[in-house]
């Protein structure tokens, strides 16, 4: 038993310190892309190619001054950017981040836990990351904030509705299993989860881009009408736990994504691959090669998310509703209606 | 797979510790570190530097209630599939069959819904 705490304490922890430096670096990532894509440098003072640019960020956000304006709930303000951080962190602990590993005669799986609910669970965390932002709004008590964690929180679960059908889909492709670490099993032998539903991925992808209020979807946030959005009034490293947890939502969001419609760790001809190398099922070698498969899957989806941002103009706040509700919606339930039928020609249902 | 058990959910615990430990650390030093300097226009909400007029807490519009009623009432439902979607092999055509009578009753309160224009935002 305390071998099994300690074996998972450590997942666990290894998980949290990658996302932490992920998401740290993701920003780093940000700027340096833009300004690639800008023509210009980027960050390239702190360290070599401004490597040391998020270190520097982060100790100057902890060493500004903390404002907790006179008239905001001052409880609520100062706990609703923990609430965004803890969401988002734990909806990141059912990912498998690689095969297992056998040491001895047990095999040790490269993820936090397997619940047999994966999907539901991951829906229903980060449908919890609406009230980080609403709270955190609505208790700074200015009316930029107000609207913006408003527009923010109406556009994340209008886009949830689409993202819960698109998964429905997938689901089904998969075998019927809400397990992470299955759908990932699934893709091993046979094809990419992407070949069976091409429209499910554009719709969970579309999704995603909104659930994390990356642009095009950015309206919550859109400094030319509403200053900072539901941050305004932040400041010091609670406005940086906010943007901290917006780069680790879109880490996540990335990692689900490649798992689930990408494959994961796994890569064609991995298995003839690992043959032709003389290795053995449950090397730590192909959990390496694995972890870094899924890993660079993940870091370029990441940089799909930045590259939307400087291509695409932001949406009207009508467009962005009648998109999700009047487009996605019907389309992911002709998706499913479409997989349904695929499913009866690949022979998984009787009549 | 296996039945999972609640041992199952203890790491979802651990990550849960280790995230709010680290939130409560984070907020705690940004008390602590971190000049205080406070005057009284430094606390005052912004306005984009005009004074504040008024509360914050004033009605808004009700499209947004509205959107949140009707996402609730989807949700739900679409809760309702996942238990089919995890069963589709053992439930074959006549689960098939079901969901999508449930999903064209679900079509006839969302075109309602339409046709109410409850979703409408340009006017």
């Amino acid at each position: 038993m305390t071998a099994f705490i300690l074996y998972k304490s450590i997942i666990c922890l290894a998980i949290f310190i990658l996302s932490l430096t992920v998401a740290a670096y993701a920003s780093w990532w940000e700027r340096k892309l833009s300004g690639f894509l800008q023509d210009r440098y980027g960050p390239n003072r702190a360290g070599k190619w401004g490597l040391l640019q998020p270190l520097a960020d982060g100790g100057k956000m902890l060493f500004k001054e903390e404002i907790i304006p006179n008239l905001s709930n001052k409880f609520l303000f100062v706990i609703a950017p923990g609430i965004f951080i803890i969401t988002t962190i734990v909806a990141g602990v059912l990912i498998p981040w690689a095969p297992p590993v056998k040491i001895g005669d047990t095999y040790y799986a490269m993820q936090a836990t397997d619940i047999d609910i994966g999907v539901v669970f991951l829906l229903g965390v980060t449908s919890v990351g609406v009230y980080g932002i609403m709270i955190g709004g609505w208790a700074s008590n200015n009316k930029y904030s107000l609207l913006g964690a408003i527009r923010a929180s109406a556009q994340m679960i209008s886009y949830e509705l689409a993202m819960g059908i698109s998964l429905i889909a997938l689901i089904i492709s998969a075998g019927g299993t809400l397990s992470f670490s299955e759908i990932l099993q699934v893709q091993d032998a046979g094809y990419a989860n992407v070949v069976w539903q091409p429209l499910g991925f554009v719709i969970f992808f579309v999704c995603s881009l909104a659930e994390t209020n990356r642009a095009p979807f950015d309206l919550a946030e859109c400094e030319t009408e509403l200053v900072g959005g539901y941050h305004t009034e932040y400041s010091a490293f609670k406005l940086g736990l906010f943007l901290f947890a917006e780069y680790m939502a879109m880490f996540v969001s990335s990692a689900v994504m490649a798992g689930f419609y990408f494959g994961g760790y796994n890569f064609p001809f991995a298995a003839e691959l690992y043959q032709a190398m003389g290795l053995e099922e449950g090397s730590w070698i192909i959990t390496l090669i694995g972890f870094t498969v899924y890993f660079a899957k993940t870091l370029l989806f990441i940089s799909v998310f930045m590259w939307i941002r400087w291509t695409l103009p932001r949406f009207r706040y009508d467009q962005l509703m009648n998109l999700g509700w009047k487009a996605l919606l019907p389309l992911s339930l002709l998706n499913l209606a479409i997989t349904v039928v695929v499913e009866f020609i690949r022979g998984n249902i009787q009549f | 797979m296996e039945k999972s058990s609640l041992l199952d959910y203890l790491p979802i615990l651990i990550m849960f510790g280790i995230a709010a430990g680290f939130a409560g650390l984070i907020l705690f030093l940004t008390h602590v570190v971190g000049p205080r300097r406070k005057t009284r226009v430094k606390l005052e909400a912004f306005e984009c530097g005009i004074e504040p007029q008024g509360n914050a807490r004033v009605p808004f519009s009700i499209k947004y209630f509205l959107v949140a009623i009707i996402f609730v009432l989807f949700d739900i439902e679409i809760i309702f599939m996942y238990p089919w979607a995890a069963n589709f092999k053992v439930l074959g055509i006549l689960g098939v069959i079901e969901v999508f009578t449930f999903i064209a009753l679900l079509l006839v309160g969302f075109y309602y819904m339409l046709s109410k224009k409850a979703l409408k935002w340009e006017d």
